[in-house]
């Protein structure tokens, strides 16, 4: 039992709206990371979708903004505890990029400048459900937040929603990433409250 | 693994600091230089924990002093410079750290850079050398913003006044006292120079405060002459998440 | 190095965490970067807390040297970026 220390209350506001378990809404943008920020220079950016052995696509920050983009606003979940709700973004969705890509992959990896990995169903990246993204807010991507561009996963935890991301691998057999890999659940539903193996 | 601490007095340092005393029943004792998690818990369950210098000297019984400052959006200083009461309770886990720290039994001069909050474990330090009637002698380099942010101003002048073993040299940053020798400004090379011993008198360095100020003035110890591996560096930061 | 940001902390930060686990002081204790083979005190690795675990890299190279992830009663530790650590057993009794 720990003890109680009077008076206090943390960070927590109230909510009137519903929140997956366990989480709490802010209003600001925690940074969190888990190295330092990579500065990529935008002439030298890539994204690109590979299954392991060969490039099956290729964008640089130029090919990439030929695609057609969109916005939309979403609500994100941390595992931390954080909830940030209504937020604005502007990026290329994942069935623009996986649309001529012709795989029996059923799994991907998200892989980020920096080294950080997570991985995820490639269903989960497809239907509407994923975004390559770098506009938050009207306004360029900061580093801190991700930028150049990140991936946006905004129906699973945001440790899946990778930073500075700079490809997909397609996998035949599931592999886990940086967080899933020590103790964090494979697949991250905020709303089963998935947060850890064995969730 | 925790134990269970009584706040016994608390002393607000400056505006935005404060120095909490607990007792700790089965307080194992601490070396200068150490620290403490401290964790807080709500009556709903949530917790929050985070670390902590330790201020006061060693040889102190259960008696554990911190000196905290406010941070702007800080989820725990501000209850613990604010609300915190004399009765309060919270839980602490320690002393924990043995690379940042000094021990009477050392007899080479001490050279000691502190950036803002950074100060806490270094003037446990020097509480500890007065404590234990050491004669090592001791230099204090003190980067801070502005006068009235400056902790323990009264002990500290006290100790300059009173004790040739420890010099002490304010470095204001921001904004210094009328008629100051030096115009406000962050620590650079020629003030290292003039304050510090010299690398062949083979002193320890003790360096603590915000990531930034601790790289900094390191480079500037080893572009003065010293050897990395007589520099000991505690870097201080949010230990909670930033916003 | 990738960035100028001062977001880090240092091993002495990690002291606490590592303190469930080990019975000797880590912060003390020399580790061998496996990707540069830097040999420093943990307490001088750069320590990045603010993320759903603890993950300490090396100061030379920025490669990962350990990560921990606490979650509730059960602990998980990443050793695999430390060739060797180096400890004073003339710390325990």
């Amino acid at each position: 039992m720990p003890i109680i220390s009077r008076g206090f209350a943390g960070r927590r506001t109230e909510a009137d709206v519903k929140l997956p378990p366990g989480q709490y809404l802010t209003t600001d943008f925690p940074v969190l990371s888990a190295g330092p920020t990579p500065r990529v220079s935008l002439d030298k950016w890539e994204f690109s979708i590979d299954d392991g052995t060969n490039v099956l696509r290729r964008w640089d920050w130029k090919s990439f903004h030929n695609l057609p983009a969109e916005n939309f606003t979403v609500d994100l979940h941390c595992v931390t505890r954080w909830s940030k709700l209504g937020t604005s973004w502007e990026g290329v969705s994942l069935d623009t990029l996986l649309a001529d890509v012709k795989t029996n992959a059923q799994y991907a990896l998200a892989n980020s400048y920096g080294g950080y990995t997570t991985n995820l169903p490639l269903a989960d990246l497809m239907n509407k459900q994923a975004w390559i993204a770098f506009k938050f807010d009207d306004e360029d991507l900061a580093p801190e937040h991700g930028g150049p561009a990140r991936l946006l996963v905004p129906h699973l935890y945001l440790w899946k929603s990778a930073k500075w991301v700079r490809g997909i691998t397609l996998m035949d057999k599931d592999r886990p990433g940086f967080w899933e890999s020590l103790g964090y659940n494979n697949y991250g539903d905020p709303w089963r409250e998935q947060r850890y193996q064995g969730n | 693994m925790w134990r269970t601490a009584t706040v016994v007095a608390v002393r607000d340092e400056t505006a935005t600091a404060r120095t909490i005393t607990m007792e700790v029943p089965d307080w194992p004792g601490h070396l200068a230089g150490q620290h403490v998690d401290v964790r807080l818990t709500a009556t709903d369950g949530y917790s929050a924990a985070r670390s902590y210098s330790i201020a006061n000297a060693p040889n102190s019984g259960m008696r554990v002093e911190l000196t905290v400052e406010r941070l702007p959006n800080g989820e725990v200083s501000p209850y613990l410079t604010q609300e915190l009461r004399v009765g309060d309770q919270m839980e602490i886990k320690g002393p924990v750290g043995g690379w940042f720290v000094w021990q009477p039994q050392q007899t080479e001069p001490i050279q000691l850079l502190a950036g803002g909050a950074g100060l806490v474990p270094l003037m446990a330090m020097i509480r500890s050398r007065q404590s234990a009637g050491c004669a090592a002698p001791f230099r204090l380099l003190y980067s801070v913003r502005e006068p009235e942010a400056v902790l323990y101003s009264d002990e500290l002048r006290v100790l300059s006044e009173n004790d040739r073993g420890v010099a002490l040299t304010y470095a204001y940053t921001r904004s210094a006292p009328k008629d100051w020798p030096r115009a406000p400004g962050r620590i650079d090379a020629s003030l290292i120079a003039n304050t510090s011993w010299s690398s062949t008198a083979g002193p320890t360095c003790y360096v603590c405060g915000p990531t930034s100020f601790v790289e900094r003035a390191s480079n500037l110890l080893i572009a003065s002459g010293y050897s990395p591996d007589r520099i000991r560096t505690e870097r201080f930061g949010p230990t909670g998440e930033q916003r | 190095m990738n960035s100028h940001d001062y977001d880090y902390l240092d091993g002495n930060a990690a002291a606490g965490e590592l303190s469930k686990i080990f019975v000797m002081d880590m912060t003390t204790a020399e580790g061998c970067c496996m990707h540069c083979g830097a040999t420093k005190h943990f307490a001088e690795a750069h320590l990045y807390v603010k993320c759903p675990g603890i993950v300490a890299r090396c100061a030379v190279c920025d490669e990962v040297l350990l990560r921990l992830v606490s979650i509730g009663e059960r602990a998980f530790l990443d050793l695999r970026g430390m060739t060797y650590l180096r400890l004073d057993t003339s710390q325990l009794q």
